[in-house]
Parts: C-alpha cells; sequence; structure tokens
C-alpha cells in the first residue's frame, strides 16, 4: 500500500484533536551542525495545540522556514490566541522563528526550561529588551483550559536546557531533539514513511550519545508515562510502537563492557616509528597490570580503526597515549584518535601520555593538554625518553602504569607538593 | 606571605599555595579534573564543589553569583576560574 504525502505546501497537519503540525520541511540539507550528515534532509517540527483557554506553539523552526511556519500557524490560530509558546529546546534550528513569533503574539508567555535563560538572553538580543518567561521544571504544568501542559526537565539532551512537553490526555510527548532524526520525509507518520532505522541511530550516536548518562537519567523519567505518540522536532511522528524507539535508546545509552566488582579499565594506546614508543607501552601496561582489579588493554594506533577504538574508550576507565615527536608534535595516528571523541563522554575519566623522542619531545605536553582539554583527569606526570629507552627508562613507565593504576583503582597515596613544584 | 592548602579531592594532591592564588592556576598543573570554558566566569564550565574551607575563598562576585544560579548550583559550588584562596585549608573536586 502506498501512502500520499500528509505535508501539504502551506497547510498545517492535524495529528489529534486540536494537535497540528506547523513545522517545514528541509529536503535539501545535507550536513547539519557541521559533524551530522544526511542523506534526504531534515525537518524542523514545531506544533500547535489548543485548549479551551486558548493555544499553545510548541518550539519553532529555523529561521530560513519562518514564513512556511506562520503560514501554516495562521490557519490554525489567531495570534491574540496563543496563550504559551513552549520551546523545548532553544537552538536555533527550533528557535529561529521565536523573537517574530513574539512580537506577532505579545500576550503569549513564553515557557522553557529553568536551564535556558541564560541561553535566551543570547538569542534575542534583537529584541533590545530581556523577555520575562517562566523558567519550569518537572513539577511545573501550564493550563489551556480543558487540557494540560505538563514539563519533564531532561537537561543534556543535548543541550543545558532540553526538556520534553507532555500533553497527558492525548499521551502525546513532546520530546524536542530526543527521539528525533534527520529525515525528511513528507508522509511525516513513522509507519509511513521510509525507513529511517539508520537515521535515528545515526543522530542517537552524533547528538546524544555523549551524555548517554544524562540519557538514561531521562529514559527513567519518561518511560513511565508511556507516550502513545512521541512528537520529535526532527523527523518522523513516532505513533507506530513509540516505546521502541525509546528501548532503542536504553539500550544505545547501556553500557555493554561488563566488568568483575570494582574492576577498572585501562586502554594503552600507541604508534611508534623505531620501536623506542612501543617498548614503552608494553612497559607501562606492565606497570599497569601489577595492580589489583585492574583489566589493561595495549593497542597498536597504527593498523586500526579509530571508530572501534572510539566504542572502547567510551567504556573505559582510563587512557594512556603514547607518541612519537614528530617535528615537534604528536603523530597523526594518536591526534586521529583524539580528536575523534567528541561523540563519547570521557569527562573525568583518567589520562597519561608518554613517548621516545629524538629532538625536543613536545608530544607528551601536548598530549596531556588535550586530556585536559577532554576534561579527563591526568594525575601522572607524563614520561618522554630521548631515542632508545634504558631499562631505567623502562623501570619508570612501569612506575607511571603502577601510578596511574592506583588512581584508577582508589588505591593512589595522597601526595602533597608546594605550588612551585609545579612550574 | 600567609601560607594556604588546597587539596583536589579527586586525583588526592594537596598543593601548597601563597594567598591570593586562584584556584585555576593549580588545578590545570596539578591535572584535577575540574576543566574549563572561557576562563572568565561567564560559561560555568569550571564549576566545583568547595567539599570544605568554603570560608577560606573570597566571597563570590556578582557576575559569579549570577551564573552560579543560572546553573542552579548548590551553594557548595564556585567557579574555579574565579574563586582566590585567602588561607586555610580547602578541599575541592570536580563538580
Amino acid at each position: 500500500m502506498s501512502h500520499p504525502a500528509v505535508v501539504q505546501p502551506g497547510r498545517p497537519v492535524e495529528l489529534a484533536r486540536g494537535v497540528h503540525w506547523i513545522g517545514a520541511l528541509d529536503p535539501q540539507m545535507r550536513r547539519f551542525d557541521i559533524i551530522l550528515n544526511t542523506a534526504n534532509g531534515t525537518s524542523y517540527n514545531a506544533y500547535a495545540v489548543r485548549g479551551s483557554a486558548g493555544v499553545a506553539i510548541i518550539d519553532t523552526v529555523k529561521i530560513e522556514f519562518a514564513d512556511e511556519f506562520f503560514a501554516r500557524l495562521e490557519q490554525v490560530t489567531r495570534y491574540d490566541e496563543i496563550r504559551v509558546i513552549v520551546l523545548n529546546h532553544l537552538e536555533p534550528d527550533h528557535s529561529g522563528a521565536l523573537p517574530e513569533l513574539m512580537r506577532r503574539a505579545p500576550n503569549a508567555e513564553l515557557v522553557l526550561s529553568n536551564r535556558a535563560p541564560s541561553i535566551l538572553r543570547a538569542l534575542v538580543r534583537e529584541l533590545g529588551t530581556e523577555p520575562e518567561f517562566i523558567a519550569v521544571g518537572d513539577d511545573d504544568h501550564f493550563d489551556l483550559g480543558d487540557r494540560r501542559l505538563s514539563f519533564v526537565n531532561t537537561p543534556y539532551l543535548h543541550w543545558p536546557d532540553t526538556q520534553c512537553t507532555w500533553l497527558a490526555d492525548e499521551g502525546m510527548l513532546f520530546s524536542g531533539d530526543v527521539f528525533g532524526c534527520h529525515f525528511c520525509d513528507d508522509r511525516l507518520w513513522n509507519d509511513t514513511v521510509g525507513d529511517f532505522r539508520f537515521s535515528f541511530d545515526y543522530y542517537y550516536h552524533h547528538i546524544m550519545r555523549p551524555f548517554r548518562a544524562h540519557v538514561l537519567e531521562a529514559l527513567d523519567k519518561l518511560e513511565p508515562l508511556e507516550p502513545r505518540t512521541i512528537l520529535p522536532a526532527h523527523g518522523p511522528i513516532l505513533r507506530h510502537e513509540p516505546r521502541g524507539y525509546m528501548a532503542r535508546y536504553r539500550r544505545l545509552a547501556t553500557p555493554e563492557l561488563t566488568t568483575r566488582g570494582d574492576e577498572k579499565t585501562l586502554l594503552v594506546f600507541y604508534a611508534s616509528a623505531y620501536g623506542n614508543t612501543a617498548r614503552m607501552a608494553r612497559a607501562v601496561a606492565e606497570g599497569a597490570e601489577e595492580v589489583a582489579n585492574l583489566r589493561v588493554s595495549l593497542y597498536d594506533l597504527q593498523v586500526s580503526d579509530v571508530a572501534q577504538f572510539v566504542d572502547l574508550i567510551e567504556e573505559a576507565d582510563g587512557l594512556a597515549f603514547g607518541s612519537p615527536t614528530l617535528n615537534a608534535d604528536a603523530v597523526k595516528p594518536v591526534w586521529d584518535l583524539l580528536s575523534s571523541l567528541t561523540l563519547v563522554a570521557v569527562k573525568g575519566k583518567f589520562g597519561a601520555a608518554f613517548g621516545s623522542y629524538g629532538w625536543s619531545g613536545e608530544a607528551v605536553g601536548l598530549v596531556e593538554d588535550r586530556l585536559r582539554g577532554l576534561k579527563m583527569r591526568v594525575p601522572v606526570k607524563g614520561l618522554k625518553v630521548k631515542l632508545n629507552p634504558t631499562e631505567d627508562d623502562l623501570e619508570h613507565c612501569r612506575t607511571l602504569g603502577r601510578e596511574l593504576g592506583a588512581h584508577l583503582t582508589g588505591t593512589a597515596r595522597r601526595r602533597v607538593i608546594d605550588m612551585a613544584e609545579l612550574a | 606571605m600567609p601560607k594556604a592548602t588546597v587539596t583536589f579531592e579527586d586525583i588526592d594532591v594537596t598543593v601548597t599555595v601563597p594567598a591570593g592564588t586562584r584556584l585555576i592556576e593549580v588545578s590545570e598543573k596539578v591535572g584535577a579534573g575540574i576543566t574549563y570554558g572561557c576562563r572568565e566566569g561567564e560559561c560555568g564550565t569550571c564549576m566545583m564543589k568547595i567539599v570544605s574551607g568554603a570560608e577560606n575563598l573570597a566571597q563570590p562576585s556578582v557576575l559569579e553569583h549570577q551564573v552560579l544560579s543560572d546553573n542552579l548550583a548548590p551553594r557548595t559550588a564556585r567557579l574555579a576560574c574565579q574563586a582566590q584562596v585567602l588561607g586555610g585549608d580547602i578541599v575541592v573536586r570536580p563538580g
């Protein structure tokens, strides 16, 4: 059975009693936010909910699509009927039409999550004055007469301000970017559009994955609602088996590595031109393996796939990087991996750097700086060795491994040092 | 010059510092998990928890107060890029 387009130019789409899609399709989009590819565009979903006491607008669209948004909006409500504008997420692809909407609907109250105010101030500077708003959390709601919007705070999915809006009488969860994807299809519903499973997972991996602990916290709040329809801000509207998408998020966000008891894990990565840094890496690993409750893995970066290492790093507790110095820099295989970690959460993991060098040995310090930039802890000073490591040098590597392992397993002895020693 | 100690609980390191030191001057060099964004007290990235010794830090500025408030920070939170050591013993951890 073929399914005709439900989105028509300039027309809203009725989704349920008094609930309309008033968003915009962007089929030409091919790259989003620099990091995301999309094979067939995206959509900016915005919604209107009518109650006996007025209308709520939930999210807007990217500014280039404002005319399309207003054309649809004007067919479901007059501006003076709009009582509330809810922004589930303030990123410009959802707030682009907000300043103009606020001009046209001056009586509407603006509802944001309680994490959003500082972002709002920066976004609506063009208004000239700071708009009034209601900051909401989990226990808050907004009545539209015969129906009620409630709010679920879902911070860091994927900005600090993100929230979901719940329309209980229809079982509708307006989820913002959560459960969304970049997939443009004018048939709109998940059971009539093309196969978008890849787009759904791809979106999760690039947008939500770095915040997976927050994803699990949010699911704990959202799953009990048992929504009949999930209405994300991008991509198909999920009316067919919506809980399956929640289950998919839970599966994607749940760690896969199983460890014994309180065992910790350390990954030692290295690249080596003449085998010197490789020998240091083996010694670091040997030292770490002496530490109880620590599982150590050693990897040569030159013959492996970065994406697989990113998966391993997501679940590891500690990372050590060995790099020779080449023209005063760390080598490309090391940077390739270190520049690929924005997809996973590494904040708070323990890290260390080491490497052999010929002239100056800048690589170790540069890698340490990068680890700190990734919000990792670097408790053990990096180790660099000029050319061939001696047995003493290798013992220092083992010591580095032992000390890093002690920090990882919580057995490190407290150090007391003077600030002058840190210079 | 009066001395103070700052303990970074996440890495079990105590640093002896002169009064007047800002936390940002120490935490990165020692490898603590406190991380920085703008370094100017605006973004809130370097929010940390003061485990003990909050009274040994200079009072937060109006700007720091505002940023902590915007981020719904608990009373024990300070911005490491702004917090200045007055003396005594202070224990902190990443927020």
